[in-house]
């Protein structure tokens, strides 16, 4: 409710390859800029500009834990996260709705008769 | 209800159960012969897998091509490593969109549940990075959607 999310910012955020990434890893738990340079193979600098995009776009947070600042996912990160989950699981859901019907039909012919 | 769950475990596996109203044998057979695994495992509406090379033996070989009829394609290959009739399936595979994605290793459970089965599907990737690049990667097609719902919206 605090803010309302900025749709196009989000989208433009997500448009990135190695921002998507970054989301996919803080869906894991929250890290810092160190943490999230290693596995990607760029400076610290481009992944804190990256950082700040997503930030702006309402997707991410960040905490302050003495020196370290953890980003971790915002509530419309979930989401987007949330989403993508979704989508596979439908995916996933289609084919073994599908194999059902399939399994359906299968099992009478095996009754009868053991092959 | 979903009968569906599938979620990450650790830092390199992602889990999958489903249950099914048939037999370990059903199912299994349903997972190792060809001509039963193009007419399910199709993904989204619309898709068809013309080409299925399925050799259910230590070795044998996976070929899965899919196309949506609109000139849209992609490729599944692999290979098996162990079976135990009914009840367990061991392989590895691999997309190509076109450049091949890192091995994901699969094994699949079929455990009797009361007069039905159990699924349970456990991958492991490389590490955790492959992972995430296949979270990054499966995010695109929700992107997708969640572009035609905002050019719906305005």
């Amino acid at each position: 409710m605090q803010s309302a999310l900025n749709l196009d910012a989000a989208f433009a955020a997500m448009a990135d390859p190695t921002r998507r990434a970054i989301l996919a890893r803080l869906a894991t738990g929250e890290a810092t800029v160190l943490e999230l340079t290693e596995p990607f193979e760029m400076s610290q600098p481009a992944i804190s500009q990256h950082l700040k995009v997503l930030e702006d776009a309402g997707l991410i947070v960040r905490r302050v834990d003495g020196t370290r600042r953890p980003r971790r996912l915002a509530k419309a990160g979930i989401e987007a996260i949330d989403q993508w989950l979704e989508m596979l699981r439908r995916a996933l859901e289609k084919n073994y709705d599908r194999l059902d019907e399939v399994l359906a039909a299968m099992e009478p012919h095996k009754k009868g008769k053991t092959r | 209800m979903s009968k569906l769950t599938l979620k990450t475990e650790g830092d390199t596996h992602v889990l999958v159960t489903r249950r099914f109203a048939a037999s370990p044998e059903a199912v299994y057979r349903a997972h190792t012969d060809p001509k039963i695994v193009q007419q399910w495992m199709l993904g989204p509406e619309g898709w068809t897998m013309p080409v299925c090379i399925n050799e259910a033996k230590p070795g044998g070989k996976i070929r899965y091509e899919w196309k949506n009829g609109k000139g849209a394609g992609f490729y599944l290959t692999g290979e098996f490593l162990e079976l135990q009739p009914y009840s367990r399936i061991v392989h590895v595979e691999r997309m190509h969109l076109p450049d091949p994605t890192p091995d994901n290793h699969v094994e699949t459970r079929f455990d009797p549940d009361g007069t039905g089965t159990l699924m349970t599907m456990r991958m492991t990737l490389p590490d955790a990075e492959t992972r995430t690049a296949m979270l990054a990667t499966g995010m695109e097609h929700g992107m997708e959607a969640s572009y035609v719902r905002l050019e719906q919206l305005l």
